[in-house]
Parts: C-alpha cells; sequence; structure tokens
C-alpha cells in the first residue's frame, strides 16, 4: 500500500521477563513470566507491520517495551542508530519525540482531570514547542485534522463518546510529529460502526504525515485491512512473519494455519463452508514455557525429539517469507487441516497451494 | 400458524422505559419478535441498541429496577411473563430459560465449587438430591467437553481457562434442560481460537437439548456461523429482520448495509478504505424525531426526519424498518 | 468517578439504566433544523457532534451532587455553624470559660442548673457551661483540624513516593507504616504525652496525633497511587517525554483530591474523638483550658447528680463528629456515585 523505505526500528533479541518473587520481608525471585521470549524484527519506514496473537502472546507487552514503557530485561531497540534500551532520563526523553502509541482504552488513556486542550497540548509543553498562543493554535489544528471540534478544547473527556475520545487520543500521538505510533488495539473497545472511521482516519493520516506503524490487534481481518506486513505470536515469540497477501493466502507455520481457519466470516455462506482448526489442548502458561518450539503440545505436526528439544529460530524460507518451524524448509510445510471432531491433523497428501484456497476456504465466492 | 406451542417465546411491543433527569429514556422501543423451538437466532446491535435490556426483560430482571416502566408481552410457551407474580417468574428463570453471560472471569462465583455451582440449580429447579445432582453435574461436564470431568467437579473456577470456565457456564445453563438459552455476548472475551470452539459447541448443544438460542452481539462474524435468523437492533428498536443467508447477502436496512460494508471480510479482496458509517451512536435521551438512523443515513429525506418507519414485511419473515427499502431491494450500495 | 465506573456508566446510560448525562451527541433540533449529517461532509467535517450542551466541570459536578444528599447538607449547615461559633466563641460566649462564680455554685457546693445567667447551668468550680462549651469548640475544631492537616501532609508525601517509585523506596515506608500502625495508639499518644511532650499545651497534642494518625492516610494515597499509576494516560503522559515531577502533580495528584478530602472529613471527626479521648484520661489539653473530653471527665462523678456536666459536652462531640462523617460521606458519594438504581 506505501512504498516502504530504509528500516526505521531494528529489535533484536527483545525479552521482557516478569520477576516472580516471594517472601515475607525480602522478595526472592522464584521464576518469572516469559512475556517476550526473544524477539527480532525490523519495521520499515511508511509501513504499517501487523502484530497479532491471542491473548497471552505477549504482542502488547512487546509494543510496550519498543516504546520503554516497560524497560526490556534484554534486546536492543534501535531507531536511528540509538538504542532506546540503553538510555535514560534526559536521553530518552528527547527520543521520545519521534515515536508515540496509540492506547487501547478511550477511557483510561486521557487524563479525566484536565481539559482536551490540554491533553493534546501536553507534548508540545514537554517539549517546549513554541509559546502559548502557537501551542493553542497547533493544538486547534490537530483537532481539526482528527475530526473534532476544535472549538471544545476546553470540555473534558467524559463530555465525548468513545470513538471521539480516540480521536482526541490520535491527536495527543501527533502532536510531537513523530514518525513512528504504535497502535495498541486502538479499536477494539470501540462500537462496531465507528471502528470503520477510525481505522480510514488512521490510513489517512499515514499518507498525509509519511506515518509508520506497528499495528497490534488480535481482528486479523482488520489488520489484513491495514497492514503490508504481518507478524504472528505465540507465547512470547514469533512465529510466523511475512507479506501480507502471502500470510494470509498461504501462511506455513501450524499456528498461523489454526489461527486463520478459526476467524470468523460474516458471511452464512462462507461460514457453511468452512471448517475450523481445534487445536486441542490448553494455551501453556508464560509462566513456564514449553521447551523447543513453544507450540510443540499443541502442534499435530510436532516431531518428537526435535520439535520439544530445540528452539526454532525464526528463518527465512522464502523471499520476504520468515517463520519459526523445524519443520518448514524452502516450499516445503506441514498442512494443517480439519480432522475428525475438527481436530487439527496434518494432511500427509497437501494438495497443491492453488487447490482450496487455502485455510480460509472457498474463495470466489462473489457476493 | 399451529398450535400455540409451535412458538416458543413471542415478544409482542415490549417496551421499557428508563426514568430519568432528561425525561424517558427508550431503551427498548415497541420489539416484537417471535423464536421457535430449537431455532437459533442472533440479535446483533451495538452497545446502547437494547439488546441487553431486552435480554434482561426476557429472564423478568427489568421489572427489579426501580425507575423502569415497562409495557407489552413476553410470551413464553403461552404464558405472558410480564404478567406473573415474581415467584412463579423465579421457577422460569434458571429452568426453562437460562442465561450465559459474556464474562467467565466474573460471572462465575469465585468462592463456589464447580459442584456447588453446578447443583444449586438442579438441586433447588429439579428436586434433585444433592448425589444425583453431583451425578449429573458431572455428565453435564462431560457434555460440553471438560476432560476428566469427575476429577475437576470439586476445583474452583480460577482453576480453569477462559475457555473452559465458558464451557462450565454452558454446563450451568443447560443443567436444567432449559427451552430458551440466552447467550449475552458469549465469546467476545475469548480468543477467536477458543471461540470457534464455543460457538460449535453452543450449535451442537443446542441441537442434542432442543433448546432454542438467542445470541446477543455485535459481532456478525458469530452470528453468521451461528444462527439462523438475525435480528438487527438500533436505537431500542429492530430495524431489521430475517433468515440470516438472505440478510447478509441482501440487506434491506441501510444501518445493516452499513454494518456489513464496514467489517473487513478475510475471503474477499483488500479495499483502500473501509466505507464506514457516519456520525456517532445514538444518543436515547435526545432521539431524532423520525428514524433514529436518519442523522447517518445517507439515503434520509424528509420523510425519514418526521416520523420513525414502522417495520414492514417485504417477504415471508423478511421485515425492515425503512421508508427506502425499495430502493435497497433492488440494490442500492453505500457511497464509497 | 473512576474511569472504569464511566465507561461502565456509559454503557449504561446508553441503555437507558441510569440517568443520561448531557452528551456531545446528536441535539435532535439542530439535526432537525436541516443540517445535513448524512452527506459527505456532516456538519462541517465533525463527527456527530453540533450543539453545545452546557460545559460541565468536574468540581460542579461534584457539587451539585452534593447538593442532592440531605443529610451531607445537613452535616455542612452543623460544620459551618459549629465552626462560626467557634471561630466567634469569644464575642458570643456570655462569659469567660475560665472565670469561677460564686453564684454559680449551690450552698452544697453542687453545680447549678439552667439559667438566665447560665443558659447551659455551671460545672463543678462554677464556671458557665456554655462558655466553655464554645470555647472547648476552638481547642477541638483546632486540634482536630491542623492536625490532621499534618497527618494529611505526611501522608501524601509518603503514599505518593511509595506508590509512584516503588521499589526500595515503598518497602521502606511501607514497612515503617506497618510497624506505626501495630503500635496501639492510645497508649502510643500517652507514652508521648507524659514523657517526650509533658510540657503539654495543644500544639503538642497536635504533634502527638500527627505522629499517631499519618498511618492509615499513607495507606489509602499508597492504594490509590498504585492503582492510578497503572492507567494508561499515565503511560501517554510519559510517552509525551513528560517528567517524574510533571506526571506527580499535573496527573497522579488531580486524581487523589476525591480520597483526600474524602478522608480527611472522616479523618477529623476521628481526631477529635481521639484529642477527647486523650484529654478525658488526662493526658491531652490540661485545665483550665476547656475541651469537652476534659469536661466529660471532669464530669462524670457527678452523672446522677448534674447529669448536664456530662451531657452537654458528650451532645457536642456526638453533634461535631456526626456532622463531620456526614459530610465525608456525602463527599465520597458525590465523587463516586453508585448512580445505578435498583
Amino acid at each position: 500500500m506505501s512504498t516502504a523505505g530504509e528500516t526505521l526500528v531494528t529489535i533484536e533479541d527483545l525479552r521482557v521477563h516478569f520477576p516472580i518473587t516471594s517472601g515475607i520481608v525480602f522478595q526472592r525471585k522464584v521464576g518469572a513470566v516469559y512475556a517476550v521470549d526473544g524477539i527480532d524484527l525490523e519495521i520499515k519506514q511508511g509501513e504499517t507491520l501487523g502484530l497479532v496473537g491471542e491473548s497471552g502472546c505477549g504482542k502488547s507487552t512487546t509494543g510496550r517495551a519498543i516504546l520503554q514503557l516497560i524497560r526490556p530485561t534484554t534486546g536492543r531497540v534501535l531507531y536511528s542508530g540509538a538504542d532506546l534500551a540503553h538510555l535514560s532520563g534526559g536521553a530518552l526523553r528527547k527520543q521520545r519525540r519521534r515515536m508515540q502509541m496509540i492506547f487501547q482504552d478511550p477511557y483510561a488513556s486521557l487524563n479525566g482531570r484536565m481539559t482536551v486542550g490540554d491533553i493534546v497540548g501536553e507534548p508540545l509543553l514537554v517539549h517546549k514547542m513554541g509559546d502559548r498562543g502557537q501551542r493553542k493554535t497547533k493544538v486547534r489544528e490537530l483537532l481539526e485534522t482528527v475530526g473534532i471540534n476544535p472549538n471544545t478544547l476546553n470540555r473534558y473527556p467524559h463530555e465525548f463518546s468513545g470513538g471521539q475520545r480516540q480521536r482526541i487520543g490520535i491527536a495527543r500521538a501527533l502532536a510531537v510529529e513523530p514518525n513512528f505510533i504504535v497502535c495498541d488495539e486502538p479499536i477494539s473497545a470501540l462500537d462496531v460502526s465507528i471502528r470503520a472511521q477510525i481505522i480510514n482516519l488512521l490510513q489517512q493520516l499515514q499518507r498525509e504525515f509519511g506515518l509508520t506503524y506497528l499495528f497490534i490487534a488480535h481482528d486479523l481481518s482488520v489488520v489484513r485491512h491495514i497492514s503490508d506486513r504481518v507478524a504472528v505470536m505465540y507465547l512470547g515469540r514469533i512465529v510466523e512473519l511475512a507479506e501480507n497477501a502471502v500470510l494470509y493466502e498461504s501462511p506455513m507455520h501450524p499456528y498461523t494455519q489454526a489461527l486463520l481457519s478459526a476467524v470468523p466470516i460474516p458471511d452464512p455462506s462462507a461460514e457453511e463452508l468452512r471448517r475450523p482448526v481445534v487445536l486441542t489442548g490448553d494455551v501453556p502458561s508464560p509462566v513456564e514455557p514449553p521447551s523447543g518450539c513453544h507450540f510443540h503440545t499443541r502442534c499435530p505436526a510436532a516431531r518428537e525429539g526435535v520439535c520439544d528439544v530445540e528452539d526454532p529460530k525464526l528463518k527465512i524460507v522464502r523471499p520476504g517469507h520468515w517463520a519459526a518451524c523445524h519443520l518448514i524448509t524452502g516450499d516445503d510445510y506441514p498442512h494443517i487441516r480439519a480432522g475428525e471432531n475438527d481436530v487439527a491433523v496434518v494432511d500427509d497428501a497437501p494438495a497443491t497451494d492453488d487447490a482450496a484456497g487455502g485455510p480460509v476456504g472457498e474463495r470466489g465466492e462473489t457476493a | 400458524m399451529g398450535t400455540e406451542h409451535d412458538t416458543l417465546l413471542r415478544l409482542t411491543d415490549l417496551t421499557v422505559d428508563f426514568a430519568s433527569q432528561e425525561g424517558s429514556v427508550h431503551a427498548v422501543n415497541r420489539v416484537s419478535f417471535e423464536v421457535a423451538p430449537g431455532e437459533l437466532v442472533g440479535l446483533v446491535g451495538e452497545s446502547g441498541c437494547g439488546k441487553s435490556v431486552t435480554a434482561s426483560a426476557i429472564l423478568g430482571l427489568t421489572r427489579m429496577i426501580n425507575n423502569a416502566t415497562i409495557s407489552g408481552s413476553i410470551e413464553f410457551l403461552g404464558r405472558d411473563l410480564l404478567a406473573l407474580p415474581e415467584n412463579e417468574v423465579r421457577q422460569v428463570r434458571g429452568r426453562d430459560i437460562s442465561m450465559i453471560f459474556q464474562d467467565p472471569v466474573t460471572s462465575l462465583n469465585p468462592v463456589l465449587s464447580i459442584e456447588r455451582l453446578m447443583t444449586e440449580g438442579l438441586e433447588l429447579h429439579l428436586d434433585m438430591s444433592h448425589s444425583e445432582a453431583v451425578k449429573r453435574a458431572i455428565e453435564l461436564l462431560g457434555e460440553v467437553g471438560i476432560p476428566k470431568a469427575a476429577g475437576r467437579i470439586k476445583d474452583y473456577p480460577h482453576q480453569f481457562s477462559g475457555g473452559m470456565r465458558q464451557r462450565v457456564m454452558i454446563a450451568i445453563a443447560l443443567s436444567c434442560n432449559p427451552k430458551l438459552l440466552l447467550a449475552d455476548e458469549p465469546t467476545t472475551a475469548l480468543d477467536v481460537t477458543i471461540q470457534a470452539q464455543i460457538l460449535r459447541l453452543m450449535k451442537q448443544l443446542s441441537r442434542a437439548h432442543n433448546a432454542a438460542v438467542i445470541v446477543i452481539t455485535h459481532d456478525l462474524g458469530v452470528v453468521a456461523g451461528m444462527c439462523q435468523r438475525i435480528l438487527v437492533m438500533y436505537a431500542g428498536r429492530i430495524v431489521e429482520a430475517g433468515p440470516a443467508k438472505d440478510l447478509f447477502h441482501h440487506p434491506h436496512h441501510p444501518y445493516t448495509v452499513g454494518l456489513l460494508r464496514s467489517v473487513p471480510r478475510l475471503d474477499e479482496p483488500r479495499k483502500d478504505t473501509l466505507q464506514s458509517i457516519e456520525g456517532l451512536p445514538p444518543d436515547l435521551a435526545h432521539l431524532p424525531p423520525g428514524c433514529s438512523f436518519a442523522p447517518r443515513c445517507w439515503l434520509a429525506d424528509e420523510e425519514c426526519w418526521q416520523s420513525p418507519p414502522e417495520l414492514f414485511e417485504t417477504a415471508p419473515g423478511r421485515t425492515t424498518a425503512c421508508y427506502h427499502r425499495d430502493a435497497l431491494i433492488a440494490g442500492a450500495e453505500m457511497p464509497a | 468517578m473512576s474511569d472504569d465506573e464511566r465507561r461502565e456508566a456509559d454503557e449504561l446510560r446508553r441503555e437507558g439504566a441510569i440517568a443520561p448525562e448531557p452528551e456531545m451527541g446528536l441535539h435532535p433540533s439542530a439535526a432537525a433544523a436541516g443540517a445535513s449529517l448524512s452527506s459527505g461532509e456532516g456538519a462541517a467535517g465533525y463527527f456527530g457532534e453540533t450543539l453545545m450542551i452546557e460545559q460541565q466541570s468536574l468540581g460542579g459536578e461534584v457539587w451539585r451532587r452534593f447538593r442532592r444528599d440531605k443529610f451531607a447538607m445537613v452535616g455542612l449547615a452543623a460544620i459551618i455553624i459549629i465552626i462560626l461559633l467557634a471561630v466567634f466563641a469569644p464575642w458570643i460566649a456570655p462569659h469567660d470559660p475560665l472565670t469561677q462564680y460564686n453564684d454559680g455554685i449551690t450552698m452544697q457546693g453542687m453545680p447549678v442548673g439552667s439559667s438566665a445567667k447560665f443558659p447551659l447551668g455551671t460545672d463543678t468550680l462554677g464556671r458557665d457551661m456554655l462558655s466553655r462549651i464554645l470555647y472547648g469548640a476552638r481547642v477541638s475544631l483546632f486540634i482536630g483540624i491542623v492536625a490532621n492537616g499534618f497527618a494529611l501532609l505526611l501522608g501524601v508525601v509518603f503514599g505518593l513516593s511509595a506508590g509512584y517509585f516503588k521499589g526500595g523506596t515503598e518497602t521502606l515506608i511501607m514497612r515503617m507504616t506497618d510497624v506505626m500502625m501495630a503500635f496501639p495508639i492510645l497508649l502510643l499518644a500517652i507514652a508521648l504525652s507524659t514523657t517526650v511532650f509533658s510540657k503539654g499545651g495543644v500544639w503538642l497534642l497536635v504533634v502527638v496525633i500527627t505522629i499517631v494518625y499519618w498511618t492509615p492516610m499513607t495507606r489509602v494515597i499508597h492504594g490509590e497511587v498504585l492503582s492510578i499509576r497503572e492507567k494508561e494516560f499515565v503511560d501517554a503522559a510519559r510517552l509525551t517525554g513528560a517528567t517524574n515531577r510533571r506526571i506527580l502533580f499535573r496527573h497522579i495528584l488531580p486524581h487523589l483530591v476525591a480520597p483526600i478530602i474524602v478522608y480527611t472529613s472522616l479523618g477529623i471527626a476521628t481526631t477529635i474523638v481521639f484529642e477527647a479521648t486523650l484529654s478525658y484520661i488526662g493526658v491531652g489539653v490540661q485545665p483550665p483550658t476547656p475541651s469537652w473530653g476534659q469536661m466529660i471527665s471532669m464530669g462524670q462523678d457527678y452523672y446522677y447528680t448534674a447529669p448536664q456536666l456530662v451531657i452537654y459536652p458528650g451532645l457536642a462531640i456526638v453533634i461535631t463528629v456526626l456532622a463531620f462523617n456526614l459530610v465525608g460521606d456525602g463527599l465520597r458519594d458525590a465523587f463516586d456515585p453508585q448512580q445505578r438504581r435498583r
């Protein structure tokens, strides 16, 4: 959709482990929540990188760790050469101008005790961008850009609806003229009829200001609409990363295949033809992730002695297509389909990629 | 049309008003529909459309709210629930009509074991002894797919995952063999892979127990896979109703059209921009004089602003509340 | 109202279950006047909002809700009256509270009942009860408010630091609080009053009470800060590059106003009782300065013969404490209304 350029953000072996402590007076570390367990990622200038996964996969933590809202346990976050993970204080605050976040909850992300004008103007104040008059003008401009009447800048957030508050949050993020914005589930808390408005706004702003987005969401249909490339996370690791069309049409990792088969399609005829794949077992706890490949406990293709022993690194399997799986080599990968009772099984004699249209089901059903 | 018992549930002109400083808020405004035994119905709408209040009314819970005024009738197997005294309604609630809630984390009492949670209803409504109830509970847990149910019945809710808790809630809801199950956003709090499982389970159980299900949700994908018939609500009214396939393929109300067009689909090519419904969700205390959707509707004209359109039957079983239905039937589309 | 409750309230408001607040929604008359919002431009491009419904500031909202609570208003009226009486006591009181009148004692040496000269009678030393009660109000209120003020200051400083900076600071402060709270406050106050602060006097009593009372406020503030700092707007502020100082004062402190006000008014009630207790046992305000607790202590031997010695100061305490409690409860409800009418 947009022409992606140079690499803007490089994430190297990012890990976020939350220690679990125990003890009455002095806390001892007895374990950890391995929320993010080794992420390598490059985000290119101007692109929208979608980050998807189910609850507990660590995608929100990743977004926050990149922006240093949560300090990574180890790893590097390189932004135009500077390693954010090792900056602090004034130096970090200076870098803050270049990246921002749009939050999920339109109610909790705006300070209810501040006026809208103060909220959107605060970043300008903190970075000393202009005098009071100039700031006010800028705030009015920003509000107008996101579709909020600038005359309301003396109002408080509670006087606005959820969708409008989200717009205000976007205006705030744009105030410092950032290059990079992490969108953390920006529409999940909004009414369905408003979501499309906000998505359109985000895309329009991207075109207008040349923004780069990391779009974190669990709604795979929306991610498909907005992203250039998509990364799929499972239990703290990236399991697959590819161009949008490639990931959705020919996913290679067993988890991605299962995930895509479960996404509902708002069309009863299409739904009739699909058989979502059922993964056995529960999602393991991030406190005790399985050894080797984190997915092996639920993977129908898991090979004993390999998948439960060794960590599969995210490696390139086709041009622009990365996967973390021992069983994927070149064009060869485990095809997952719904077996008896829809339980996930490996297809022994996989059809070629063109037939059956992949896990999404029959395509080409015209409306 | 057959005997009275062909229709399991019939709502006629159900209206729920809440008194407030702003005047009367019409949370539910002359809602009428029917549910046949064993039917899977979807009640679709966003927050504030009145779907949850409708569900509460069916369960007889709205009468407990002080500033609520309820009128109309809710006939269940021929008896008007609104006309019954509370003790009789209580017998119906939990036994013949039961409900699954959205958040399995907060809906199961964390200090009670699963055994207590499940046997309570069985002992109360079906007069079972405790040991009979426990046996039945284990059976039900097995039916909803909890492995090694006998060993887990003494566990507490926090020892189960989200998907498992939802299954437990379904088991509790089905325990007294209800004829009607209300499911309020049953999968919204669940991951998509678990959602698929739960919806499949609900369909199977509905068939097995011959229980009708009303799925109340904002998620079109959920009802597409699950429901035979859809009712679309907006600002307290039903604006469109019909069989699922027909409604999805040929929507006859601009709101339905808007919803369907604004949701991206995995199986369609990517678009540049999503079509979106303009404006804000309605403020129930300050509804426009005519059609509630008029402020956001691309087809709205003078007539629409003057008086709200009634539900009109465009085909057998197909209704829509729009003055411009002919244009929509002919295939009018939202402007890009 | 906390954000979670606000979100829930908005939901319920949409469904009509609770009273809607004027929102920036569509106003029907403006819409019907022909403003075309359905076309692509939509009210000059602004989504949905046309007519301004009156602006609401949070302070105004709180006051409006408080006004509706009859009990709270009664309490507020009582407090205002009590404060006025205390402030103007030197002008209102019919007599000097320390003067012992000969005609204040009967032949048998008993206190005199109500009369024209002594509206509430006299005490065992012939001093006018009414004047003593009025002056006693000054003492009780002064100690209550000032001691609470200091305790509040300490509580906010400690609670904020512990809650915001966490880590070692938090552990140190909270363990200190735990240790302090483990002390029986009454005994501690007695010990301090009789040893370290044995010179007596109102200011030293203030100090004693502050030492004993800073702990609950710290706990409350600490808990509030813990929950506020997790809110996303704090993350957002951090992301804009705000310094810790700015976050503490501009973002977190304003959200503490509600619990501070509520707990202060309730705290004043408690400290008044505590001062009365200390004075009753004799380690508080020393005679001849009148204090309600002290008056009860002196009058208790005469309970059967001259009950007014105990009843009047007792009533004074009860009314004052009740008034502060009513106001405190009213404020708590006004800041955090439970609007669901069930």
